[in-house]
């Protein structure tokens, strides 16, 4: 990338100077029960009119220590859990976190599982993208969109219900492969999911993109530099909306992704419509994926040889994959026991939350609403 | 690199290798200038991560471990550091604004403080929550009964 | 006892609405149809909103209570009046009681003067439409203090933003609503007029609706109407006083059961209102289309069979669902109930096709069905409009509809004037 990402950012983090005895302002808090704060998020926001002057954002409330919980579990155990963090997502978690350990273990998954693997993860993140248009179109006043996103994320569901028997948390992968060998007619549904799906973007995009308030409320709103993006780690759709081709699958690949031939989408401004149309254009390449993954699906053996009692030699690793939300990491620290010594999740969300304040300043309370939006947090993600 | 910093600051440093990924371990007084010069020389321009972790056998109980990576080399690089129990750290969010939470989350599970952190709290946890529940010590059914009552009425939370 | 009969038969050959004729009885009664109707036509819209809306979203809507979720609207306001009336501890209590009603009676004092047909109106003011706009800006002090006295921030905002919002979109309205009363006054003695029933006529008397008038002049102003009452009524994709994605409810966040449906009522009957201005100035009121063009008996006729056609349409689509119910003993109950709906409303087409019946009907049908044409867009912008921002709803209201009324105000007074001019030579 070129050297403008690197200077160094003069982000303001500051509170802005509050002027003498000023009567105009007022605090409201927002959440954590609120319609549009996507969970149990709390925003105390500091007003001038409707004018944000400034915010901090309380969370918590789900925190379930999903790494204290790690310590405790054997490495296969903790498994199901990190399905929990980003329950949206679910099948990226678990694809970071058995990545994680292989590398851990020195094993590799063989080529069909990758490949399954590939599948699973980017009709994912075509789920994730889709409950996040819906909630997010909701919050800036549209309704409908939410029907026809949840209409069509449906079809994923029930792949992944036939696939594995979960809809949401689908534990779809093992360590060192899958468990399961995919049911008759996964293919043909996978490609029939794909050629029903193409149309339903353009029917999206159709409600959104050159609607006049669409554009209105999201021009402009919530924009974040390239640089301010580095300097506060925000990954993902985000960055890349601000103009940085930036992608864990291209930068660093993982499973079989350098095997498969698609585009970083990324936009310019950094505002939430570009964001939405990054989001809307990964949804293309994500069909893309899976239509060469599906395509190409080779024979055999689905799980490597993994010891049934997983005693990884004492070491550290950093793994990280790009989830539909941004980099998702896994550091795993092992002692040579059955169970990891340490386990820590860098959590997208969490990350990105914080350039909530950044975003907002100096926009309406409308806005709020739309950059929450549009930074797609889950706030299992962010409390863990 | 990691040969050149030798090179410069001597045995403070120690280049470390676990499957396929190199990291570094640094002396603890090395640390604030090593995250300058990794930050501005080496353009490790994006603070991913920063966690620790607790050997509570160890004389230097913690593990503080920077995860860092660069656009423009493409490459991540783990800094790690021992320091004792009540050690703080100078903070990186001059450096990264992005280790503002991060900082505050190792605070919080850990109780490792970082010095000149604009708002040194607890996040996930409320606020005048006792321990901290990363560390080894803590129990995993434990909590601050003392605080459970108190705000939320109840006996205990289990 | 036969001094009370003929004064209450004395108005039945009158051709003025009661209240002009004075007849006290006759304002009771119409009075009393005009809030049932208005009751009624709110739980109805209740229903199709909800339908129209599912159906728009790819769902179904309200379909356990009752056929196709028909009763819906009955078990709602049941549950709403038993349901507990909270207020809030640090509300001020008599302002928290009073702004409900106040929003109310605003709305449904509108109605005064609504013309659902030359003699189907409770009164007939000379200065009807004005007091139609007056009154109905009046709502904005209920909302206001429904924001105040709740003593929260959400409602406050809710009701800060929704009382700019109705005054700036006032202007813009009355803008055009002067607009429309200047073509009342193409005649030859030039003398307009504010009545309602007085500016329907004036359609009728120039032979088209002001929505033709100086095409695309009368046009253009309905537009600036048609926007603004949008935005005056909070409804999407204006709804920001009570959008919910940001204010949770806007000023009626703290209200509760009763006093909640109260202000749902106001709302649903504002809408009638506005809608009613807009078909009284525009569309020709009560009048059917075209009716100096075909104004020959036969056309008479077929335009009297229209509300009974209406109606056996509807009775028709009860029975058709009906037969598709599932023929499940559990659905007995739903497809009797739905046939027996239907059988209600074929005897109401029929017996609008008695010609005694359809001549005094015709008009409210007509009306209605130019309103109701209104209440489908209210639906329709909701299920396709994101929301806008404040600051964009202001800029719209003055920067864009303020100076096009301008412009359409100036524009027809000019062609009027030249009219005139060419009328008295």
């Amino acid at each position: 990338m070129t050297d403008q990402h690197s200077s160094l950012s003069n982000l303001d983090l500051e509170t802005p100077e509050k002027p003498f005895l000023d009567a105009n302002e007022l605090v409201i808090n927002m959440g954590p029960q609120h319609p549009a704060t996507h969970g149990v998020l709390r925003v105390i926001l500091r007003l001038d009119g409707e004018k944000v002057l400034g915010l901090e954002c309380v969370i918590g409330y789900l925190h379930r220590g999903v790494e204290k919980i790690g310590e405790h579990r054997t490495y296969t155990m903790f498994n199901p859990y990190v399905d929990r963090m980003d329950y949206v997502a679910a099948v990226s978690n678990g694809l970071g976190y058995c990545e994680t350990v292989e590398k851990l273990l020195n094993v590799e998954a063989p080529p069909r599982a990758q490949h399954v693997r590939v599948i699973l993860t980017e009709l994912n993140r075509i789920a994730s993208h889709q409950l996040w248009l819906g909630t997010h179109a909701l919050d800036i006043g549209a309704i409908t969109p939410l029907f026809y996103t949840f209409r069509d994320r449906e079809e994923i569901l029930k792949i992944y219900e036939k696939y594995c028997g979960a809809r949401l948390t689908t534990h779809a992968f093992r360590i060192g492969g899958l468990q399961y060998e995919t049911y008759t007619g996964f293919e043909k549904e996978v490609k029939n999911f794909l050629d029903f799906f193409r149309p339903k973007i353009d029917e999206y995009e159709e409600l959104l993109t050159t609607n006049r308030i669409w554009v209105e409320r999201t021009k402009n709103v919530g924009t974040i530099s390239a640089q301010d993006c580095i300097a506060l780690g925000v990954t993902g759709p985000v960055l890349r909306a601000s103009g940085v081709k930036w992608d864990l699958r291209k930068a660093q690949p993982y499973a079989n992704y350098k095997n498969f031939d698609f585009e970083i989408p990324i936009g310019q401004n950094g505002d939430t419509y570009d964001r939405y149309l990054v989001r809307m254009a990964e949804m293309r390449q994500s069909v893309r994926i899976i239509e060469q993954a599906v395509g190409a699906l080779p024979e055999g053996p689905i799980m490597a040889k993994v010891p049934k009692v997983m005693k990884p030699a004492a070491g550290e690793v950093y793994h990280s994959i790009e989830a539909p939300k941004g980099e998702l990491g896994y550091f795993i620290v092992s002692d040579g026991s059955t169970q990891p010594y340490r386990v820590r999740v860098r959590p997208p969300s969490f990350v990105n939350l914080q350039a909530l304040d950044v975003m907002c300043r100096g926009q309406l309370v409308a806005d709020v609403i739309a950059v929450i939006g549009t930074l797609d947090i889950v706030l299992g993600e962010v409390d863990r | 690199m990691v040969a050149k910093f030798r090179g410069t600051y001597g045995s403070g440093i120690t280049p470390l290798t676990y499957a396929g990924q190199n990291y570094m371990a640094v002396d603890r007084s090395l640390i604030p200038e090593i995250l300058q010069v990794l930050r501005n020389e080496e353009r490790f321009d994006y603070c991913v991560d920063i966690t620790a972790v607790h050997y509570p056998k160890r004389e230097k109980q913690f593990d503080v471990v920077w995860v860092l990576y660069s656009f423009a080399r493409n490459e991540r690089i783990r800094v790690t550091t021992q320091i004792v129990d009540g050690e703080s750290l100078p903070s990186a969010v001059p450096i990264w604004p992005a280790a503002n939470w991060l900082e505050r989350e190792v605070y919080d599970m850990f109780g490792i403080k970082f010095d000149g952190h604009p708002d040194m709290k607890r996040i996930l946890l409320p606020e005048g929550w006792k321990g901290h529940p990363l560390r080894k010590d803590y129990g995993i059914l434990q909590q601050d009964n003392e605080w459970v009552q108190i705000n939320l009425g109840i006996e205990s939370g289990q | 006892m036969g001094q009370i009969l003929d004064y209450i038969k004395s108005y039945l050959s009158s051709s003025q609405t009661p209240g002009a004729a004075g007849n006290m009885f006759w304002v009771l009664v119409y009075i009393l149809l005009v809030f049932a109707g208005l009751s009624v036509a709110v739980i109805a819209m209740n229903w199709l909103e909800r339908k129209i809306l599912a159906h728009m979203q790819v769902r179904l809507g309200p379909m356990r209570v009752g056929p196709h979720g028909l009763m819906q609207p009955i078990a709602d306001a049941i549950k709403l009046l038993l349901k507990e009336d909270i207020m809030p501890a640090e509300a001020d209590g008599l302002i928290f009681w009073v702004a409900p009603f106040v929003v109310v009676l605003a709305a449904f004092t509108t109605f005064v003067v609504v013309p659902f047909g030359p003699t189907h109106a409770i009164t007939d003011m000379n200065i009807g439409i004005l007091f139609m706009l007056g009154v109905s800006s009046l709502s904005v002090l209920g909302i206001v203090m429904a924001g105040w006295a709740s003593n929260s921030h959400y409602p406050l905002i809710g009701a800060l933003r929704s009382s700019a919002q109705m005054v700036s979109y006032e202007v813009a309205m009355g803008l055009a609503v002067v607009s429309a009363i200047l073509m009342t006054s193409l005649n030859a003695e030039g003398t307009g007029t504010l009545s309602m029933i007085g500016i329907v006529q004036a359609q009728l008397a120039q032979g088209e609706w002001f929505i033709f008038k100086f095409f695309p002049l009368g046009l253009i102003a309905f537009f600036i109407f048609a926007v603004a009452m949008v935005a005056e009524t909070n409804r999407a994709p204006f709804d920001l006083a009570e959008a919910e994605s940001e204010l949770t409810a806007g000023f009626h966040t703290e209200y509760s059961g009763f006093r909640w449906s109260l202000f749902f009522l106001a709302e649903y009957s504002a809408m009638i209102a506005v809608s009613s201005i807009a078909v009284t100035l525009w569309l020709g009121g009560w009048l059917r289309p075209f009716p100096n063009f075909l104004n020959n008996s036969t056309w008479d006729l077929v335009f009297s069979l229209f509300p009974g056609v209406t109606f056996l349409l509807f009775a028709a689509m009860c029975f058709y669902n009906a037969l598709r119910m599932p023929k499940h003993p559990l659905f007995r109950v739903q497809t009797i109930g739905l046939a027996g709906f239907g059988v209600v409303l074929g005897l109401i087409g029929l017996v609008l096709f008695i010609p005694a019946v359809s001549v005094r009907i015709q008009d409210i049908f007509w009306f209605s069905a130019k309103v109701a044409g209104f209440m489908y867009l209210y639906i329709w912008y909701r299920g396709t409009f994101p929301r806008y921002r404040f600051d964009q709803l202001m800029r719209m209201g003055w920067k864009v509809l303020l100076p096009m009324g301008l412009g359409v105000l100036i524009l027809t007074a000019s062609v009027a004037l030249l009219q005139q001019k060419l009328w008295h030579q």
